[in-house]
């Protein structure tokens, strides 16, 4: 199968390579650059833990492929700490509200969680639930997931308001 | 609040303590078995039946070996010869083990099969190959219906002469049959319950990595069990254990199914030694719901026999199980538990039981959480009918039935001696959050509107920390490094049950150190000591008591060599914050890295018969199981236009003795919960009259989301078991009392139609059929 090349930012680097067309995002990430943090649970759109961040946008990357964001900016659950290390908001709500079990769902969860407080900092506790239907997990039942929205998006108002 | 803070009055254990796994788990530097990598590692794929019964004639390989990145692609004749022995630890090497070919022969026995296995550069071409692979079946009359699969002609395993495994049976219904013709009121029901299956979030895999030259086998595994895995594998390939490594840093979520070793994995162990390089094999969500194995389906005639004021007077069940074409282990043991806890946590005084498991071209039977749940779903639900059909509250019912605590230790009518619950106090503090009286008010009001609510409430007791086998016992190695800091070695390994979080708990308060100086090392044979694993709700405890052992030898030297070195008498060193000091006098002490820096580095200064070095490995064996009990109660509405259930209320009152972690314990209460919700009202593994899947995708198999689930409320009772800390487990009680409580509260709602609600799941379409064909219509 004749290869492309394809070029994105990931995570602030640039990463360039030569791939199948029908290579999906998910494994570009996971097997070109090496990040595996982005997982797989489905490969059919509907579980969300493979959701990274394309140009800003929350995407299943296992429906997208490589080719599809050439050029594009794309953050993975490896880009959500901050550079030092210090969790992100959302990560330390996660932490702190018992959110993960096995983690498996988790870096779709974090991205997804991210971009939403991003565009709604002020959800309604049923924009939350909307927002967290199209991520599964079976570990938590959700309830340590739904707590750590709602404290992220306090902490996060507070540092926007500071 | 950091972790030293978590800690109350100097302990760890009982705290809130922020989770070890989570700094890992939260930035995408996990490792699960697909994100292991090895140099020149090839990828496989599995060429699966699309029969549910089919004999092969001819497997052609051809056209995939010829594609370019193909290295090999395996029929049953190359790899299922090299099988020595295939039996399960827990089972042992006579038991009536189903016959298990790694690769289907002759037959496929259900849709899903694994009939050849295609090794390749990566998963791509590997599944390009396969379906190259031109097998020629020649389709043959399947199995598809367990109910009557035990008279059926049609044989799932010729060899076995009938699709009947195995029968177990307590006291015959005969024998109580005058009980039940002299009792005042007598329930009977036949009452079924529909496959579904653990669904862990990361499927089954494996890296196995076969070295020609020293003969060692190393494997990369996403199980609850990575010793069991070693030795299933060395009687598999007739390998000497050690020449055998399993490891396991991070799991995806198992359940039970990822416990016992099937067949998908041991064709990859038999692949390993035929290819000149590391092979990954990770199934996609299609397999695992293909393949990886189904649970529940099943169903009983179930009775209860009542005297006039409502006590329990007999009960008894006839159980029927459907194993599918191959269940992982041998289930007839297991179904015989359904029949043996049947009675519950109540005052009955006689009991029958009967139990069968039968094969069906179906996917396998695996274990799941509460792998004997109908027991509890059967008796809840019949309770609620009999209340119903008796004129009584189903609550009072219970309540002048279930045990308190005058009456234990309480031997069941099978034999089972219950101690140590408070299955009337979850009860009534389950109820006490609820408020029933208050409830039914609502009730009343929303039916004046049309609104159909309604209450459910469980009960059960169950079986945690098994005392038999090799599940009774459990070792830990602790090493306080040269610098003071603490190592402890335990089977264990993350599967979301928290178990690294509960290892370095309970160790940092057993050596008096602070928890920052504990790490743990988990889920690798060549590290640590044999352990059955992640399964029985066994982690906790068992971790508890092995700690136990472990850190009384280590604590008794730490004193020794901190009493010489202060001249003080070693029943006045204490042991605390990481420091051995005199008692009374804090200020005289040494820090753990002072004494171990004598212990490493100066041992000719330590007191004589003291030796060198910090550290101790022990082994915990416990010769009691513990039980563990507790009451669900919920209330939902039921939409009686759209059939849709909503649950309003979810409180889950439990008796886990004292908690290592409330986090833990109520994240386990919860999920478990949360997947008995999902099998009553989204999920089922269902197969067409063919016998051909039909839910094989994340579209079909609906998993309950955020939007579907109640806030869970806690409540505890704390009554310790008899066991290290008084410690219970609480992995899988969530998943065995949630379906009886959904059920009873969306047939309490359904009540003024005169509903009977006796088959799952509670999908809308049943719902709707449900009032539809309901005498109160």
């Amino acid at each position: 199968m004749s290869e492309r090349s394809v070029r994105m930012t990931v995570n602030g680097e640039v990463r360039q390579a030569s791939v199948e067309p029908r290579l999906t995002l998910a494994d570009f990430l996971r097997e070109k650059c090496h990040l595996t943090g982005t997982h797989l649970g489905c490969e059919h759109g509907v579980c969300g833990a493979c959701t990274v961040m394309v140009d800003g946008a929350a995407v299943r990357s296992c429906l997208a492929f490589a080719v599809q964001a050439d050029g594009a900016e794309v953050t993975t659950i490896e880009g959500i700490a901050h550079p030092d290390g210090e969790l992100s908001a959302v990560q330390a709500a996660f932490r702190d509200c018992h959110g993960l079990q096995c983690g498996f769902c988790t870096p779709g969860f974090v991205v997804s969680v991210t971009a939403f407080l991003r565009d709604n900092p002020g959800p309604s506790d049923e924009e939350v639930l909307d927002a967290l239907s199209g991520n599964l997990c079976r570990c938590t039942g959700y309830q340590g997931i739904i707590r750590a929205v709602h404290q992220a998006a306090g902490t996060l108002r507070e540092a926007a308001g500071a | 609040m950091t972790a030293v803070e978590a800690a109350t009055a100097g302990r760890y254990a009982g705290a809130r303590v922020p989770r070890v796994e989570d700094a890992r788990l939260l930035t995408g530097a996990g490792t699960y078995v697909d994100d292991i990598s090895l140099p020149g590692m090839l990828h496989a794929c599995f060429v699966r039946s699309p029969h549910a019964r089919a004999a092969v004639k001819t497997v052609d390989v051809a056209a995939a070996r010829a594609l370019a990145g193909v290295h090999h692609v395996f029929v049953a004749a190359d790899l299922n010869p090299d099988v020595r022995e295939q039996w399960h630890t827990s089972i042992g090497p006579d038991g009536p083990e189903t016959p298990r070919p790694p690769l289907a022969d002759d037959e496929v026995r259900f849709a899903g099969d694994p009939v050849a296995l295609v090794v390749a550069d990566t998963r791509y071409i590997a599944e390009d190959a396969a379906e190259l692979v031109e097998v020629d079946y020649e389709p043959l009359p399947a199995v598809v219906d367990y109910v009557s699969a035990g008279s059926s002609p049609t044989l799932v395993h010729a060899s076995h002469g009938s699709n009947v495994i195995g029968e177990m049976a307590g006291l015959p219904a005969s024998a109580l049959q005058g009980v039940f013709d002299s009792a005042a009121h007598v329930v009977s029901e036949t009452i079924y319950q529909q496959a579904y299956a653990a669904v862990p979030m990361e499927g089954r895999g494996l890296v196995v990595d076969y070295s020609r030259s020293t003969g060692d086998l190393t494997i990369y595994s996403a199980t609850q069990s990575p010793h069991e895995v070693r030795l299933f594998c060395s009687r598999l390939l007739g390998m000497p254990e050690h020449r055998i490594r399993v490891v396991m840093r991070d799991t995806g979520g198992a359940f039970g199914q990822k416990i016992m070793v099937q067949r998908d994995e041991m064709v990859l162990m038999l692949a390993a030694r035929k290819v000149a390089a590391p092979v990954k094999w990770v199934e996609d969500r299609r397999e695992n719901l293909l393949a990886a194995g189904k649970s529940r389906h099943e169903h009983a005639a179930v009775k209860m026999a009542f005297d006039a004021e409502g006590a329990v007077q007999a009960v008894g069940i006839d159980f029927v199980s459907d194993c599918g074409a191959y269940p992982t282990p041998w289930p007839v043991g297991t179904s015989a538990v359904v029949g043996v806890l049947f009675p519950g946590p109540y005052r009955v005084p006689k009991a029958s039981f009967a139990a069968k498991c039968v094969y069906t071209n179906t996917a396998g039977r695996s274990a799941y959480r509460g792998p004997w749940q109908f027991e509890s779903l059967a008796r809840e639900v019949l309770l609620d009918i009999a209340a119903r059909q008796m004129g009584m509250d189903p609550l009072e019912l219970r309540r002048r039935n279930l045990l308190r605590a005058d009456e234990l230790p309480y031997a069941n009518a099978n034999g089972m001696t219950y101690d140590r619950i408070a299955p009337l106090e979850t009860f009534e503090q389950a109820l006490q959050m609820l408020d029933p009286a208050a409830f039914r008010r609502e009730q009343a009001e929303a039916r004046t509107h049309g609104r159909y609510i309604g209450m459910g409430v469980s009960t059960y007791v169950e079986p945690s920390t098994p005392a038999f086998g090799y599940y009774a016992t459990e070792a830990a190695t602790i090493r306080v490094e040269p610098s003071g800091k603490v190592n402890v070695y335990m089977a264990g390994g993350s599967t979301g049950n928290s178990i690294e979080t509960t290892v370095v708990q309970l160790a940092a308060d057993a050596l008096g150190v602070n928890i920052d100086d504990v790490a743990t090392i988990q889920g690798d044979t060549a590290l640590t000591g044999f352990g059955a694993g992640a399964a029985g709700s066994r982690s906790g405890s068992m971790s508890a008591g092995a700690i136990g052992e472990a850190a009384a030898v280590v604590r008794e030297r730490i004193v020794a060599i901190a009493a010489h070195k202060l001249e003080a008498a070693p029943e006045d060193i204490e042991l605390a914050g990481s420091r051995a000091s005199v008692r009374g006098t804090p200020s005289i002490g040494l820090s753990l890295a002072e004494v171990a820096a004598m212990s490493y580095f100066d041992p000719l200064s330590l007191p004589p018969g003291v030796s060198a070095g910090l550290e101790a490995s022990a082994r915990y064996t416990t010769r009691a199981g513990i039980w563990v009990n507790a009451t669900h109660a919920c209330t939902c509405e039921v939409d009686v236009t759209t059939g849709a259930v909503k649950i309003l209320r979810y409180i889950v009152s439990e008796d886990c003795g004292p908690m290592i972690n409330p986090n833990v314990v109520e994240g386990q209460i919860a999920g478990g919960t949360v997947q008995g919700i999902g099998g009553v009202l989204f999920e089922e593994l269902a197969y067409d009259q063919d016998g051909n899947p039909v839910a094989t995708t994340f579209m079909d198999y609906l998993l309950p989301t955020a939007a579907d689930v109640p806030i869970i409320e806690h409540g505890h009772i704390e009554t310790p078991s008899g066991g290290p800390g008084g410690y219970k487990g609480v992995g899988e009680g969530g998943a065995i009392g949630s379906p009886p409580a959904v059920v009873n509260a969306v047939a309490d709602a359904l009540s003024p139609f005169g509903v009977t609600i006796t088959r799952l799941p509670l999908g809308p379409a049943q719902v709707l059929d449900l009032i539809e064909s309901a005498p109160g219509r």
